[in-house]
């Protein structure tokens, strides 16, 4: 299963004149991984998922979709999405029926096929009663899922979602959560959000955009704090030179915060107290203080996100 | 597909007033130039029946009334068309399309499609008018076939034109103003007989006169085709224009 590679992404870019809005980006998604896309606005999500769905052309790059390359052959792959963009693409004259009837012929499904695969996703979406409704008169929240229900009517591999949890109520964003793990599981879905729970609900994957270039791409398991270079507040009434702190092991930095306080900095794993403790008691430093600064996956997000560098 | 893209087309088309007001103008319109041209020919009539190679019931009621109905085209088509990219660009479902497995063309053609249709019924429902003369009046129908085909030719130009501005902006409105102003401009062109033979030759309008005369020729059918393919061709580079741009 792990071999089932449905997109990949080589060296994407785009420009929109001077600014970069997509830069260099690589990934590879699998079948049975969601792939979160995961920035502040402005990161370029929107943009990535409009030219991994064929809408826009990209200035550099290939896109591998499911074998087939998406710029050589956009028709044959562009059968291989399904797209949810961001706000759903509907006609507010007809009906939710007529919507998914016309989306599902435009995907090249015959006029049977339609009518089943209408019936199979409308249950899937929570639509069934909502079939002769008209699309403009329907509440956010379902205008939603008909996008969704409409993305997934040709049953696509690769199934791309831009916000698709914008404008929910709590009840309904449970509800298509539950429905993006469940889709997750047998085809590779991408979704962008700015909510870093929401990745941490429905994503097997994580890739971090700022100002259009990727600064951090992997599993989310790998993200887990607890993986990552961790902090340990000491406090003590007779503290030892700085140096003697820096030499302990696993330390890689102290910072001295006055009136006997430092932060020592660690490497990823288990946390110094033990030695910390034990060094206290046979030399007499008499500990007051011992706190690890927990870091959260909020924090690493911010981290990568903002404090690198520039503003963005 | 394009049967698919046309028939969404027209079902919106269809679902909104907008396509029943513009009808039921055009009907209500030509109808009394209709009635106006029957009067005068009612007047006329007797002071023909003496001439040698008079004009018929044809030359004087149908062929004013298609001219007529040209005029008529040139007021509802920029309306028509305003939408087929525009709004579908205000309105970002153009996303559907754009990310569904469709060539450009067969977007383009499936919209054309369905305004050239809607035009054609205005023509045909013109084209009642005339023939209910045929209770007490002998029509010529080489013209009035003549005539048809060029109204119906003339639509099919002027859906072109508006369907190519509609891809230029994301405001109805101002693709409605666009096409309503080229359109007007070819008219005038026609009109002037002063600026020269080229500039109204260009014009959709003076390829029409010889066809209401009944006068069907393979240059003016070329010509029709030729105009409308080339804004056609215009708006699928565009659209593929747009992918890179916007």
């Amino acid at each position: 299963m792990k071999n089932n590679v449905l997109m990949q992404v080589e060296r994407l870019t785009r420009r929109y004149g001077e600014t970069r809005a997509v830069d260099d980006l690589n990934f590879t998604l699998h079948r049975g991984e969601a792939l979160g896309l995961l920035g502040p606005n402005g990161a370029g999500k929107s943009t990535t998922l409009r030219i991994l769905a064929g809408v826009l052309a990209p200035d550099a790059g290939r896109i591998v979709i499911n074998g087939i390359d998406l710029l050589d052959q956009p028709r044959r792959a562009k059968q291989a999405i399904g797209y949810l963009p961001e706000p759903p693409p509907l006609y507010p004259e007809l009906t939710v029926d007529e919507q998914l009837h016309y989306s599902a012929r435009l995907h090249g499904l015959s006029r049977a096929a339609s009518r089943q695969a209408i019936v199979r996703v409308k249950e899937r979406c929570g639509l069934t009663e909502m079939g002769r409704r008209l699309t403009g008169n329907l509440s956010r929240g379902y205008q939603q899922r008909i996008g969704l229900a409409q993305a997934i009517l040709h049953d696509p591999p690769v199934i791309i979602l831009d916000e698709p949890t914008a404008g929910l109520d709590p009840i309904q964003l449970r509800e298509i959560r539950n429905l993006i793990c469940a889709l997750s599981r047998e085809h590779g879905v991408i979704l962008s959000t700015h909510l870093l729970a929401e990745v941490q609900i429905t994503c097997s994957h994580v890739l971090i955009l700022r100002a259009g270039r990727q600064v951090y791409s992997g599993a989310l398991a790998e993200l887990d704090p607890r993986q990552q270079p961790g902090r340990l507040l000491v406090g003590m009434n007779t503290p030892p030179p700085v140096t003697v702190l820096a030499r302990l092991p696993r330390v890689t930095q102290v910072d001295d915060l006055g009136e006997g306080r430092f932060r020592l900095h660690h490497a990823p794993g288990a946390l110094p107290q033990r030695i910390v403790v034990e060094l206290a008691y046979d030399c007499g430093w008499d500990l007051w203080e011992l706190t690890p600064e927990s870091v959260s996956l909020e924090q690493i997000f911010f981290d990568l996100t903002v404090s690198q560098g520039d503003s963005a | 597909m394009i049967l698919t893209i046309a028939a969404r087309e027209w079902r919106s088309l269809f679902l909104s007033p907008l396509a029943w007001t513009l009808l039921a103008v055009a009907q209500g319109l030509l109808a009394w130039i209709f009635l106006l041209l029957v009067q005068d020919f009612q007047v006329l009539q007797g002071r023909l029946a003496g001439l040698d190679n008079a004009p018929g019931v044809t030359d004087l009621v149908a062929a004013p009334l298609f001219r007529a109905a040209a005029w008529c085209l040139l007021l509802i088509t920029p309306l028509l068309t305003m939408r087929l990219f525009s709004e579908e660009r205000r309105a970002r479902t153009l996303d559907l399309l754009l990310s569904a497995p469709v060539g450009t063309a067969s977007m383009v053609f499936g919209k054309y499609l369905s305004v050239v249709l809607v035009l054609w019924l205005v023509v045909g429902l013109t084209a009642l008018m005339p023939l209910s003369l045929t209770v007490g009046a002998t029509l010529d129908f080489g013209k009035l076939l003549a005539g048809m085909l060029g109204l119906g030719l003339l639509a099919a130009g002027f859906a072109a034109a508006g369907l190519y501005l509609s891809t230029l902006t994301a405001q109805p409105m101002v693709a409605a103003a666009a096409t309503f102003g080229l359109l007007l401009g070819f008219r005038i062109v026609d009109l002037q007989e002063t600026t020269g033979q080229l500039f109204g030759y260009l014009s959709p309008l003076r390829h029409y006169d010889g066809l209401l005369l009944g006068l069907v020729s393979s240059a003016d059918l070329a010509y029709y085709l030729l105009f409308s393919a080339m804004f056609l061709g215009l708006a699928i580079r565009r659209l593929d224009d747009l992918r890179l741009r916007d």
